[in-house]
């Protein structure tokens, strides 16, 4: 099976002109069949990254250059990385607790997969619900992260993942619930925040492995 | 306040767009709905830059910290900056004050490391008159935590034999090994 083809989304002046290395790549992945549990498989391989995590592991994560990265970029953002843990931490800490990756279905099970992987945090949409190219910018006046009154307002200028139609969310938060992968999805649209410190090789085998899994 | 629009127009690609973008024979999607960004002075963009290089600096710093530490320092590492109004552009001074807080966060972190060093310092030269004279040190205790060494052994002066060793002034190291088991 070939790699699945990546592409960079965009990023606004202003960020660029800030964070000359901040960027998106996206990676669309067709579904062969509908998403559900994991396949023994790729519970096998969960397990097997459970086992290989030790508190040791953990203790030096936040030192290894990908981790290091997305740290230094919290912090650059405004957002403290000991209150609100960067994923593959945030993770980590779970494998602790839980002793263990425990199966939560083939996406999810296939985003943890290239999370511990590689340290990079993967997010997935439905790709029928975006509308045109993803990129990153920053919230204007009364934008609203999803569709209708209940939609959480958001506050302007917050860094947000946006497409054509609006903020689908905010930078390494939850998606909005009406552009997530759901039962009756045949593509998924992955993306990574890509940051300074984190080569795109790292970035790329997320994706492919991500992508991999979901169709395996 | 002035108000900076972020024009669809100054909207571009990733960093590693360029040959991608061409290899793929894709072009960039329309670009979103105008936005307002917060006003940050561009005059002050060199400097924010130096912020961060700093920032990123002492994070690193906080990072091989961070894996020196044990539970028993008791190290507060969230900094005072308050984490509540989500990812966006930091200006000058929150980005100072963020710096500031780092730097005393790493300061007091090396201070605690530096006590507990002397500490176990001590309590090694302890250990090494307690196992050359035990008499001298009678039913003394030093753990392997005293010492900074991993597990739960622990080194203590004991009299031979309970009451006799006691009154006959016989006295002995014991060494436990090994930690207690769950219950």
């Amino acid at each position: 099976m070939s790699a699945p083809p990546t592409r960079p989304g965009w990023v606004s002046d202003r960020l660029s002109a800030e964070f000359p290395r901040l960027g998106l790549t996206l990676c669309d992945v067709d579904l062969e069949r509908r998403l559900g549990r994991s396949p023994k498989g790729v519970r096998e391989r969960l397990a097997l990254l459970a086992d290989r995590f030790r508190g040791a592991d953990a203790m030096v994560l936040r030192q290894r250059p990908v981790p290091h990265a997305y740290r230094v970029f919290f912090r650059h953002v405004g957002i403290d990385p000991d209150v609100t843990r960067v994923p593959v931490e945030a993770a980590a800490l779970q494998r602790l607790l839980q002793g263990g990756f425990p199966s939560q279905g083939l996406l999810q099970d296939a985003l943890t997969i290239a999370l511990m992987e590689t340290g990079v945090p993967l997010w997935a949409l439905d790709a029928a619900a975006v509308e045109g190219r993803l990129g990153l910018r920053l919230s204007g006046e009364s934008e609203r992260l999803g569709e209708g009154e209940r939609a959480p307002l958001l506050a302007p200028g917050r860094i947000v993942v946006a497409d054509e139609r609006g903020p689908i969310a905010e930078l390494f938060g939850e998606p909005a619930p009406n552009r997530l992968v759901g039962k009756g999805t045949t593509r998924v649209q992955l993306f990574a925040v890509v940051v300074e410190g984190v080569e795109a090789i790292s970035v790329e085998e997320a994706l492919w492995t991500c992508a991999e899994t979901l169709q395996s | 306040m002035a108000s900076v629009i972020e024009h669809p127009s100054t909207l571009r690609s990733s960093p590693q767009a360029g040959a991608d973008e061409a290899a793929f024979g894709l072009s960039l999607a329309p670009p979103p709905a105008v936005a307002l960004a917060p006003p940050l002075a561009p005059r002050e963009t060199a400097a924010r830059r130096t912020l961060r290089g700093q920032i990123a600096k002492l994070e690193r710093e906080l990072a091989e910290a961070a894996a020196r530490s044990t539970p028993d320092d008791r190290i507060v590492w969230s900094t005072a900056t308050p984490d509540l109004a989500g990812p966006r552009l930091l200006g000058l001074g929150e980005l100072e004050r963020l710096r500031d807080d780092l730097a005393e966060r790493l300061h007091e972190v090396r201070v605690v490391h530096r006590e507990r060093a002397v500490r176990e310092a001590l309590k090694r030269d302890q250990l090494t008159a307690l196992l050359r004279d035990p008499a001298r040190y009678r039913f003394v205790r030093i753990t392997r935590r005293d010492v900074g060494e991993p597990g739960c052994g622990a080194w203590e002066s004991r009299p031979r034999l309970g009451l006799i060793g006691m009154l006959a002034g016989w006295w002995h190291v014991k060494i436990s090994s090994g930690c207690p088991l769950a219950a």
